[in-house]
């Protein structure tokens, strides 16, 4: 058995897979959703005040997890940048010829370049393969967090949650 | 003597919020603090805070730091650096040491918000430069923008340690390992994602047996500890490290308390010995309040919450704000405490605070 996420740190595909925050694998053909990897009970609630469609619901008690409604979910990015805990990634398995995308936050410096190769990791940090940097976002308004969206194969859009750049 | 209606010992977040909270209301206040920047632990906090957008959720540490001391700037506060309360005597009075001057100053409301200490775990060669404080860490590379190290072995997996560790990561240090004796990982799971997925490697159930090295760190030996907390022989792993971060916990910095003669009890869910206290934060010794991680260790958000309250009790008791007004405004802060005193992490902190508050009648 797979040790759990209270031991290595990271959440495994079996964890988050009844997660309530996890869009289907019909919405995520759709095009661009988001992916919310919070399936701990802390106080929180940005990404619900933060979501203008309403997508995202918290509720009253702030400890309780967020429910994505993926139908609702009109891909604005605000969730990725705003989430304190980094735990929300946008993804989009629509691309043509069995790609994805994934968008992540990101606060290392330097940032990549639009372009760049870089290497996909999974959430242990392990290598998957190699990934171009398509699009990064850092306005006054991320305060600092931006977002990177690489594309990928498609069988790496619910895995690769990091990325190392190559040096 | 210099008087006043309220001094409050420490300007981190805390004693912060509640001066500002009682000179909103006309309290004349002086806040001491030993540092020589105003902030506490605020302005090593360069991560994003969770909570509700009440308690500032998604803002960064400083940030929150930042407007607190405009604040204080704006509600007539008068923050005294470089000023060391000495001793906490009867009636109020106090004996601070400014510079290289020693003042008497008297209050006839005292806020306490000393804050906490860093614990330590001792093993052979824990004295070698290299063996460091997450917080040291935290102020070199935060406050200073200094690296500590280029590679790094965390001793602790609560939030700090975590968070600390991400901070390093992004220092540009690389992280060798987050060790914890604990069998479970105690920070928060979405902390504990992030450095994770950047490929540090968690060891539960192991400690810190040796850090190796002459003249400073060179490497460190773990070793696995059983459900007793006894190593386990034969189960030693060697980590290549320049820097050892110790984050094994924090201690209420009591001792003005105690020296005053507040009632304290054993809570370990706060973090040792703390000062009993009602639900307006008040000491055993009236006129003696307690906000912030000296009442039990919690975090910003919560230590800005119970400050505000001591804050607003004092205002009230020094005839500043009517009895409605007063349980109307405090009764918003409790909610809002609330809501960060919930959930798995959260509730055992409210019920050792309602513990705390539940022994006061029989202690003072």
């Amino acid at each position: 058995m797979t040790p759990d996420s209270s031991l290595t740190g990271f959440l495994t595909e079996e964890e988050l897979k009844e997660g309530p925050g996890i869009p289907s694998a019909a919405r995520r053909g759709k095009g661009p959703v988001a992916v919310i990897e919070c399936l701990e009970d802390i106080p929180c609630n940005p990404c619900e005040s933060s979501c203008k469609a309403g997508a995202i619901v918290v509720g009253e008690d702030i400890t309780q997890l967020p429910h994505l409604d993926g139908d609702k979910c009109i891909a604005c990015n605000t969730c990725v940048h705003n989430c304190p805990g980094q735990a929300i990634f946008m993804v989009d398995e629509s691309l043509p010829g069995g790609r994805a995308t994934v968008m992540m936050p990101y606060e290392y410096r330097p940032l990549p370049a639009e372009g760049d190769g870089v290497i996909a990791l999974d959430r242990a940090g392990q290598v998957l393969g190699d990934a171009t940097v398509i699009k990064i976002r850092q306005t006054r308004r991320m305060d600092r967090t931006a977002t990177i969206t690489i594309e990928v194969p498609k069988k790496w859009s619910m895995r690769a949650r990091a990325i190392r750049l190559k040096t | 003597m210099l008087r006043y209606e309220m001094i409050c010992v420490g300007a981190g977040p805390a004693g912060l919020a509640a001066a500002i909270e009682a000179a909103k209301n006309g309290v004349q206040v002086v806040v001491f603090d030993e540092n020589d920047r105003p902030g506490g632990q605020l302005f090593k906090q360069i991560h994003k805070f969770f909570g509700s957008r009440e308690h500032r959720a998604k803002e960064r540490g400083f940030n929150i730091g930042q407007a607190f001391l405009d604040q204080a700037r704006e509600t007539g506060v008068e923050v005294t650096l470089n000023a060391v309360v000495l001793g906490i005597y009867e009636n109020g009075a106090m004996n601070v040491m400014i510079g290289d001057q020693v003042k008497q100053v008297r209050a006839q409301k005292i806020v306490v918000a000393t804050g906490a200490a860093e614990n330590m775990v001792p093993f052979p060669g824990w004295t070698l430069p290299g063996v460091i404080g997450a917080g040291a860490a935290q102020t070199m590379a935060n406050i200073h923008g200094i690296r500590p190290g280029n590679k790094i072995l965390m001793v602790g997996s609560g939030n700090v340690g975590i968070i600390v560790g991400y901070q390093m990561l992004q220092a540009g240090s690389r992280v060798a390992a987050i060790i914890d004796a604990a069998p479970k990982i105690g920070g928060y799971a979405v902390h504990a994602a992030k450095v994770a997925r950047a490929g540090v490697p968690f060891l539960m159930s192991h400690t810190i047996k040796q850090a190796h090295g002459k003249e400073c760190v060179t490497g460190a030996t773990v070793i696995q500890v059983d459900s007793s907390w006894q190593p386990v022989a034969g189960t030693e792993k060697e980590f290549e490290v320049d820097t050892i971060c110790i984050a094994v916990g924090l201690n209420p910095t009591t001792q003005l308390l105690g020296m005053a003669g507040c009632k304290m009890t054993h809570v370990p869910t706060l973090g040792g010995r703390i000062p009993v206290h009602d639900l307006d934060q008040e000491t055993t010794v009236k006129g003696i309040y307690v906000a912030g991680d000296v009442s039990g260790i919690e975090e910003a958000s919560t230590a800005i919450i119970e400050g505000r309250i001591a804050g607003l009790a004092i205002a009230h008791r020094l005839g500043y704000m009517d009895d409605g007004t007063f349980r109307k405004e405090r009764e918003k802060q409790s909610q809002s405490m609330k809501g960060l005193r919930s959930g798995s992490h959260g509730e055992r902190r409210a019920k050792a605070k309602e513990y705390l508050n539940a022994i006061m009648p029989a202690a003072i």
